[in-house]
Parts: structure tokens; C-alpha cells; sequence
């Protein structure tokens, strides 16, 4: 933060310093919702506020007692698997049919290439629930509601325009001359592909593969209307404690799922890195 | 590519053909080995997207349940012009129908229907069933008229007329507050029944106000993290990003934490002496919680297309302003501020689209008063079940989104909207 210039007018300098003060006030909104959850689920009390002794740092105050929770209760332990059951598989189809949509999307012959790409988009603009809804009406018909593989096809479908999305933005910089080198080098179109295009891409692939894994994991309308009991996830078991019997295990999850978040946020941080490194862009 | 040589002045491959019947042959293979690529993912969304919602939006039109039970009383009403009540033979038609609905445990589906457009005649409908099965025959009309005095208006039967139809808007008519009359004529619905005109304009309200707070909110820091020196800005974008990494029932929770009247906030405020233990203020379950965790949750959406926007704008103009003489201000808005209006465009546009359709943090936080369109969207669905109903304010709902989202490839393009 550079220091101001000696000529400032003291008007000058106090708008800087009240501009900084709206500016913090304004971060502080934005991150001390999260801030406040760490703490409080380490409560000893099951209360949602700040008691005496947690003020005071009295470590009587603060206990592990909600993690506990977590662990030795089979609803959450039920939910957490199918999160990432429902999740995995979700992400893993989304990945590879919005790669593949995404290599035919950019390539210069495409035909009809603004309304396709509106309507692979539409899963992430058309309000979830109307999305849910139709869901509804349409897996029940097919005897998928309640199972594990309608809500994974779901989810697939919401995570798709994203992996659409990062995939087609790595390749607008995508250079053709390489393909072209290594044709005349006399590699074969597999060879291309798999050789040059796919570590190219990678980067973008992993990155659209994280936003598909955390639109499955953070997902509850579509999962409230097509998820039995059996079939719970974590936001789904969060929304009934929020909704039925508020404990502070919700938040000791909810730390869980931050620190999981922080986690697939570093992640895309250094992918992104990797990627203007290999493109030959200078880190900025 | 074949050797081409010149003949007779059509430039043809070695085996004969016009080199142009060639390229284009070749031009439409690689059109559908692109179009092959796309289509896997394309054909999915089709059949387990598009298609599930237009079948949705199928049902606001959609009204089986009558015609398929009562067919022959409607034909009997076909020609029925509607100034008195019918007479013996329609109703001992109708009751004979109803006779045999009953016994296949459907006419409650009947009466249902009926009642969404004649509030009070579900009762009317089950009565009258149970009467004439104990009957054996006719005549019908005065058992009717006793069993339910309804009988003996034609505003009753004319209603039965128009759910009778095969493909209604009714269901349109009364997501916007209106309904036919006796006569076929659409009217308002009576001042107590109007609610969902009164919905939808409190939902574009909500989600404007919410738009423009954001847009104010968004603005300073976005302008901060493109001024400061890139180290500085890359810890800001994280302060900005970890909010819109974060789950979304996490951080309704801890609005909830934050605001409910036993919460921190409140706490503190008593604790500072604002207000007394008993004044503690309710900030929550209401419109102002639904705003509150609304605008902190779409918040990233704004400040992110304003972030990249000002990032490309030089720092040399604001100066060049300056130094010709303009004040700070003026050249604040004559300089800078038209150079970023793009990305208030697709800021906007963006959290706008998010807010009007949202669903989870009106249903958790909003209480009573703060619920929007969405969420009489899921009453319908789920406890109400009037599907017709739901579908209706659905289709309005997509229709809207439709509208804003084609705007939006118009101004901004979906090629340029990128994550993070």
C-alpha cells in the first residue's frame, strides 16, 4: 500500500481513509459469517452464541463434543457416504460429457453453436426449482426417484455447464499450430489427442471437474424432491436440522465443509497457476 | 486432398468430381464429426433436462381429470347455453357417472379439480356422491338440489363446463389473480384471493433491491482489489472467493447464528447497550433475513464481472482527467464509471437472474413474510399439490428467466462468463 503523495489535500486524504474504512466494513460482511461458525462449533454448550467462558478462553468452554457428534451418529455418517457417492459419479460423467461437448463446441465448423451452447448452459440459469420439479415428475415416471442413480443423472445435469464452460475457455487460447506440428511429425489423430490436446487441457478439465463436484455437493432442491430417506446427503440432512432439531453439530459440519472448500479453492488456485505456466502466460 | 487438375473449366479431383462437390463433402464430414463430439452431451440434457421441464410446463395447460371422468355429462352440457339449470337428463347422466367414479375411488380427484376453480365445491361433490349411491334410480335433479342447494346454480354447472375442458388456462389465470366468470368472461379474483400478482411483484422487488445492494456493496471493493498493488488484491479476491466456495446452507446457517434474536449480533448489541435484553430485535425469519443472506450470498457474483472489468481499465485515464483540469469526481464519472458499465451490466444481470428464482434461503430464513415465488412454487408441489397451479407460476417464472438470460447473450454472451 503505497504511501500517499505529500501534495494530498486533507479532504483527499480523509475520502482515501474512509474509502479504506467502507472497503473493510464491506469485507468484514462478507467473511464474518464464516469467521463466526469456526469458534462457536467447538462450544461446549449447546448454544448457537458466544458463552462467558468461551469469551474468556476458558478452555472448559470449548469441547470436541459436536465432531463426536458427527461421527457416532448414523444419519450423518449415511449422508456423508452418499455425498460423495452421488458426487463422484456425478462429476465423473458431467467431466466427460462436457469435455467432449466442449472439444466439438470449439472446433471452427460447428454448426449452430450459439443455440447449442444456450442449451447446455440452461441447467445453470433455470431456477433450481422449476428444475427440481420437472425433475420430479419425470425420474418418478422412470422409476428412478429414490435411488441413487436418478439423483446422480440429476446432478449430472447441473454440473455440466460448468465443465462446458472452463473447457471452452481453455481452449479459446488454444493454439492449432501444435496439433498441426505434431500431424506433420507424422503422430496419428489419437496420438494428437492424447499426447498434445489432453495436457493442454487438463488443467481446464480438473477445474470444471471441481465446480461439477461442489454443485453436486452443495445441491439440496433437486435432492429434496427426488431423495428418499436412503439417499440423503449432507446439505439434505443439514436442511432438516436447520428446518427440525437445530443442534450445533450443523455447524461443527459446516466447518467441515469449509475447510473442504478451502481445500478444492487451493486446488483450482494452483491449477490455474499450472495452466498460465504452460500457456506461456507470466503469473500476474 | 486429391491432385487437382483443370478440365473443360471445372477444376475436378483425379477421379472425375468438381473439386467443389468435394470440399464441401469433406466440409460436412468435419461438421458432424463436431456435431458427434457435442451430441452425447447434448441428447442428455434434452431427455433429462429440457425435456422433464417442458413436461412440467405441459401440466399448466394439461386438465385430464375431468374429461376423462365426467366425458358424457360434458357432451350433455355441449350445448347447454348456460341461463338456467339444466334438466333431468343431464343430471341423471352426471349421476350416473359419478355413480361409477365413486366406486373406482376417483371422484375425489373430481372434486379436487372442481374446487380449485370453485373454492367450497369439493363438498359439494363428495356429498352428492355418497347420496346418490344409496339411490338406486331417478329422478336425479332434486336429490342433487338437496344434497348440496349448489345444484340449482348454473354458476356451478358452468364451472363444471369449463374444468371439463380438455386443455385449460385456468391455471394461468389464477397464478395472475384472475378467473372466469359463469359466463366465460375472465374477471379478478375476489381482493382476499389475490396473492400471486402481489407475490410476483414483491419478488421482482426483492430481487432489484437486493441487485442494487450488491451493485453498492460490490462496486468499492471490486474498485479496491483493481487499484491495489497485485499482491494485496490476491489476499482481497481470496476474502471474496471463500464465501462463494462455501456452501450455501452453511452460510444460511450461520446468518441464522449471527441474527436470531439469542444470537451473536443481538448479543452484542446488548451487551454494547444499544437495546435492552427484553428490545432484542428480530432480524431474522423475516424479509430482512431473506435480503440480509441473500445479498451475501449473491455478492461474489457481482463483484467478480466488476473486478475483471476494472482490472482492464488504465490507470492513465483517470490521471489524464485529472490533469486536464477535472475534479476527482468528475472525473470518476465521466472517465471511469462509463468504462465499467459493461460489467455492471453483466453483474447485475447475473445476480438479478440468481435472486428471482431462488429458493433455499427464502424457505429458511424468510419466516412468514419473506417467502418469494419459488417457494409457493414448492407449496404446490409438495403440499398443496395443485400441480396445475405450480406449473403455471413456473412457466411464468421460466418465462422471465428465459427473457433475462437471452439479454444477458445478448449484452455480455455466455462465451464470456468464467469462473473465479
Amino acid at each position: 500500500m503505497a504511501a500517499l503523495p505529500p501534495y494530498t489535500t486533507p479532504l483527499e486524504r480523509a475520502w482515501h481513509y474512509g474509502f479504506r474504512f467502507i472497503c473493510a466494513c464491506i469485507f468484514i460482511f462478507l467473511i464474518l459469517p464464516i469467521l463466526v461458525i469456526l469458534p462457536l462449533s467447538f462450544n461446549a454448550e449447546p448454544y448457537f452464541t458466544f458463552t462467558p467462558g468461551m469469551l474468556s478462553l476458558d478452555p472448559e468452554a470449548f469441547s470436541m463434543r459436536w465432531y463426536r457428534d458427527i461421527f457416532e451418529n448414523e444419519q450423518w455418517i449415511g449422508s456423508i457416504k452418499n455425498s460423495f457417492i452421488v458426487g463422484f459419479f456425478a462429476t465423473v460423467l458431467a467431466t466427460f460429457l462436457g469435455t467432449l461437448a466442449a472439444l466439438g463446441l470449439s472446433r471452427a465448423n460447428m454448426p449452430y453453436r450459439t443455440l447449442i451452447m444456450g442449451i447446455l448452459i440452461s441447467p445453470m440459469i433455470v431456477p433450481l426449482i422449476i428444475t427440481a420439479a420437472g425433475m420430479y415428475f419425470f425420474y418418478t415416471n422412470l422409476g428412478l426417484a429414490q435411488t441413487h442413480l436418478g439423483l446422480i443423472l440429476a446432478h449430472t445435469a447441473l454440473g455440466t455447464p460448468f465443465v462446458v464452460i472452463t473447457v471452452t475457455a481453455t481452449l479459446v487460447g488454444f493454439d492449432h499450430s501444435l496439433t498441426r506440428a505434431s500431424a506433420s511429425l507424422g503422430a496419428s489423430p489419437p496420438r494428437t489427442f492424447f499426447k498434445i490436446i489432453v495436457p493442454l487441457i487438463a488443467p481446464g478439465v480438473i477445474s470444471g471437474a471441481l465446480f461439477a463436484l461442489i454443485t453436486s455437493f452443495d445441491e439440496v432442491v433437486v435432492v429434496l424432491f427426488l431423495a428418499g430417506f436412503e439417499q440423503r446427503t449432507i446439505p439434505r440432512q443439514m436442511w432438516a436440522g436447520i428446518r427440525e432439531q437445530i443442534s450445533p453439530t450443523i455447524l461443527a459440519v459446516a466447518t467441515l465443509l469449509i475447510v473442504f472448500s478451502i481445500v478444492l479453492m487451493t486446488a483450482l488456485e494452483l491449477l490455474r497457476r499450472r495452466n498460465e505456466r504452460m500457456r506461456g502466460i507470466r503469473p500476474s | 486432398m486429391a491432385q487437382a487438375t483443370l478440365d473443360m473449366g471445372v477444376i475436378t479431383t483425379v477421379d472425375g468430381t468438381p473439386l467443389k462437390t468435394k470440399l464441401r463433402q469433406a466440409e460436412r464430414r468435419n461438421r458432424l464429426r463436431s456435431f458427434g463430439l457435442v451430441f452425447p452431451l447434448l441428447a442428455f440434457i434434452m431427455i433429462s433436462f429440457v425435456f422433464p421441464i417442458g413436461d412440467m410446463i405441459f401440466r399448466s395447460v394439461d386438465n385430464p381429470v375431468v374429461a376423462q371422468h365426467l366425458p358424457r355429462t360434458l357432451a350433455a352440457l355441449e350445448n347447454w347455453d348456460g341461463q338456467e339449470i339444466p334438466d333431468e337428463e343431464v343430471f341423471s347422466v352426471l349421476a350416473q357417472e359419478m355413480r361409477v367414479a365413486a366406486e373406482a375411488r376417483e371422484i375425489g380427484k373430481v372434486a379436487t379439480r372442481l374446487n380449485y376453480d370453485l373454492p367450497g365445491s369439493r363438498s359439494t361433490i363428495t356429498k352428492t356422491a355418497r347420496k346418490i349411491r344409496k339411490i338406486e334410480e331417478g329422478p336425479y335433479k332434486e336429490v342433487f338440489i338437496e344434497a348440496d342447494k349448489d345444484w340449482g346454480e348454473t354458476e356451478t354447472w358452468s364451472k363444471l363446463k369449463q374444468v371439463g375442458e380438455r386443455y385449460t388456462i385456468s391455471y394461468y389465470l389464477a397464478a395472475v389473480d384472475l378467473q372466469r366468470d359463469a359466463t366465460g368472461n375472465i374477471i379478478s379474483q375476489p381482493e382476499n384471493r389475490q396473492i400471486y400478482v402481489p407475490l410476483f411483484l414483491r419478488t421482482l422487488w426483492v430481487s432489484l433491491l437486493i441487485t442494487v445492494i450488491c451493485l453498492l456493496l460490490a462496486y468499492p471493493i471490486a474498485y479496491l482489489m483493481a487499484t491495489l498493488p497485485v499482491r494485496y488484491s490476491n489476499l482481497l479476491i481470496i476474502l471474496v472467493l471463500l464465501p462463494f466456495w462455501t456452501s450455501l446452507l452453511v452460510r444460511t446457517t450461520s446468518w441464522i447464528v449471527l441474527l436470531q434474536t439469542e444470537g451473536v449480533l443481538n448479543d452484542i448489541l446488548v451487551w454494547i447497550g444499544v437495546i435492552s435484553d427484553e428490545g432484542r430485535i428480530q432480524m431474522i425469519y423475516n424479509m430482512t433475513g431473506t435480503i440480509v443472506a441473500m445479498v451475501h450470498i449473491l455478492l461474489p457474483f457481482m463483484v467478480l464481472p466488476l473486478f475483471s472489468v476494472m482490472k482492464t481499465i488504465s490507470p492513465s485515464y483517470m490521471r489524464a482527467a485529472k490533469s486536464l483540469g477535472a475534479t476527482p469526481s468528475r472525473a470518476f464519472w465521466t472517465v471511469y464509471f462509463p468504462n465499467t458499465v459493461p460489467g455492471i451490466g453483466a453483474g447485475s444481470l447475473l445476480v438479478f437472474i440468481l435472486a428471482i428464482g431462488y429458493y433455499i434461503t427464502p424457505a429458511l430464513v424468510g419466516g412468514r413474510t419473506g417467502q418469494l415465488i419459488s417457494n409457493f412454487i414448492a407449496f404446490h408441489m409438495q403440499s398443496s399439490l395443485n400441480w396445475g397451479l405450480a406449473a403455471a407460476l413456473g412457466g411464468l417464472l421460466l418465462a422471465g428467466v428465459l427473457a433475462l438470460y437471452w439479454l444477458y447473450n445478448r449484452v455480455v454472451g455466455i462465451d464470456s462468463m468464467k469462473f473465479g
